[in-house]
């Protein structure tokens, strides 16, 4: 095979331009897969159900005004749709490696662990960020059919705090993909947490030790949707009901919630890499 | 260029109480194929997985051309094409993207990924399925991708675990015959396998370990003498007929013990004084026109030798 016998000219790519090729091409994997697909239906379906309610029932909490109606619909739907790409996107992202055995093909070649990571990762982000940005795009679409061009700069920092949010929801997904090689049990666990634990641990946290729940992902992402009721909510919001009981609830302050979702990043992102660093191929 | 190298010094692997590889010291060194050969479980692929970084070891080092994998792994593993256990390609992709990104990732030039990878599915003949995705494909398929994908970057190290494992005969025959073009190109070819037939046929050397240990080391002539009391075997293939005529003529080289028809056209001739004997056998047999269409080492000599080494198969 005369092409196979020129003497080699490679030159290994600097770990940067690496990064960029596993991210293209797992990109490519991603969109081409079936999951992809169910993701977009689902995106479809949930905008499809709501353009379809809201024009019927001309809901008056959906189209009191621009605000009340990017609150309801984004505020709700937000976090959800963002919970998902994170979910079908970066939950077998790194588990995958080991149990579908394609670590196998890419690991022993001169590339860092890390430039592979964070290819994946970037890849999986990308990949969720077009579902998000799909979603935004139908709820801007009904927002303008309503009200016009009168889009509240409220809903566009509620889309950038999302944003935000998927990349600490993808870092976290990344660090139990990493935890597990088993692609199935990375996925549930992730899915359990994000949309039943995380949300029980911060209302016991909330009604029985009566403490502000700041350690959680979710109590931060709170500012997604607190930032389209205007005037912003109180931080703290007591209730009483009767003589005895008395109902404490917590409202995020917007650094405060941006702080927990960079902490999360960070610290999730950084140790899913440290153990994918570590874990062995046997 | 220096000789290519693969060296291992005092490498371990453990898990937990088990002991995979135990203190592993070798080193490949030049343009050859060394065949690695052991029972199931006794640490072939657990070496390889420590040459590609797959695992860490617990103690000692894993070096190519003199570069420890772990420390400095995108240098090591530069000029080294592997294919470990049986990897799988990210299914939505087509030979043609699973391969190219390989080539990136090794830094083929631009201007000749495409046509070396054009060429490298060609080789392993999948040049018909090059735009097809991979999600659907056969074993043997995408065993044939991935060798495609070990000769892109035109390494000159090779380290193949089992590389026909999971292919049919003619895969099989394929991929042998590919190993035996690679080398001739200034390689070192680094390949374990459970098929003594194939490392008879395609090694020049070959390493057996035995639960984590290395048994031997040396040439397939000089091990397999040494289990057959200083002689060897070599099967000779011939254009016509073996008779007595032919086996006497034979039986008078110098060297030779004995000459034992095989089947129809062929005959397993014992000789003593190793390679240098096998050679000049070789030599007296062309000149004296018989008709020798093939010479190899036999593949039993091989059996003999490792079941007098290996004793037990796990």
């Amino acid at each position: 095979m005369d092409q196979i016998e020129i003497q080699s000219s490679n030159r290994v790519p600097t770990s940067l331009s690496q990064v960029r090729t596993i991210m293209k091409y797992t990109f490519l994997d991603y969109f081409r897969s079936r999951r992809f697909f169910i993701l977009l239906s689902l995106d479809l379906i949930i905008s499809a159900l709501l353009t379809v309610l809201v024009g019927y029932y001309r809901p008056q909490s959906f189209l009191f005004n621009s605000l009340s109606f990017y609150s309801s619909w984004w505020g709700n739907g937000a976090t959800f749709v963002t919970i998902l790409g994170g979910i079908f996107f970066g939950g077998d992202a790194i588990s995958g490696e080991f149990q579908n055995r394609t670590g196998y093909f890419g690991v022993p070649n001169p590339i860092r662990r890390s430039s592979i990571y964070i290819g994946k990762w970037l890849s999986a982000f990308i990949a969720a960020t077009l579902i998000f940005v799909i979603y935004a795009a139908i709820t801007v679409g009904n927002g303008i059919y309503y009200f016009g061009m009168n889009i509240p700069i409220e809903f566009g920092e509620s889309l950038l705090f999302a944003w935000f949010y998927l990349a600490a929801v993808m870092g976290f997904t990344f660090l139990f993909s990493s935890l597990f090689k088993n692609s199935s049990i990375s996925i549930l666990i992730t899915a359990i947490l994000f949309l039943f634990v995380f949300s029980l641990i911060e209302t016991l946290v909330t009604l029985l030790a009566k403490i502000e729940p700041w350690f959680i992902l979710t109590y931060g992402a709170g500012i997604i949707s607190s930032v389209l009721t205007v005037p912003y909510p109180e931080h703290v919001h007591t209730q009483t009901f009767g003589e005895q009981i008395t109902l404490t609830t917590y409202t995020a302050f917007i650094s405060e919630g941006l702080a927990i979702m960079a902490v999360y990043f960070i610290v999730t992102a950084a140790l899913g890499l440290l153990l994918f660093e570590r874990k062995e191929f046997t | 260029m220096a000789n290519p190298s693969v060296e291992a010094i005092n490498l371990s692997k453990r898990y937990g109480s088990f002991t995979a590889l135990s203190n592993l010291s070798l080193k490949l060194e030049g343009a050859k194929c060394v065949g690695f050969l052991g029972p199931n479980g006794a640490g072939k692929t657990t070496t390889l997985k420590l040459f590609t970084d797959l695992i860490r070891p617990s103690s000692g080092e894993a070096l190519i051309n003199g570069v420890n994998v772990h420390a400095q792994k995108k240098k090591a593993l530069e000029s080294v094409g592997s294919l470990i256990e049986t990897p799988e390609i990210y299914p939505a992709l087509t030979p043609r993207e699973g391969l190219s990104m390989i080539a990136e990732i090794r830094g083929v030039p631009r201007a000749e990924r495409n046509k070396r990878v054009e060429a490298s599915l060609q080789e392993v003949h999948m040049e018909e399925w090059i735009d097809k995705r991979m999600g659907k494909f056969s074993k043997g398929m995408k065993q044939r991708v991935c060798v495609a994908s070990t000769l892109l970057s035109n390494p000159t190290i090779v380290l193949l675990d089992e590389p026909t494992n999971g292919l049919d005969p003619r895969g099989m025959s394929e991929v042998r015959g590919i190993i035996k073009s690679l080398k001739g190109k200034s390689r070192l070819i680094f390949m374990s396998s459970h098929l003594l037939s194939e490392v008879s046929e395609v090694c020049d050397e070959v390493a057996m370990i035995d639960h984590g240990k290395l048994v031997v080391y040396d040439t397939i002539a000089n091990v397999t003498a040494r289990f057959l009391g200083g002689e060897n075997i070599v099967e000779v293939g011939f254009k016509q007929p073996v008779d007595a005529a032919l086996i006497r003529r034979i039986s008078k080289i110098q060297g030779v013990i004995s000459a034992e028809k095989g089947d129809d056209t062929s005959l397993r001739i014992r000789f003593t004084g190793g390679l240098a004997s096998q050679e000049s056998i070789l030599v007296s047999m062309v000149g004296m026109n018989l008709g020798v269409i093939s010479y190899k080492p036999a593949a039993s000599a091989l059996e003999d030798a490792y079941l007098s080494l290996i004793k037990d198969t796990v």
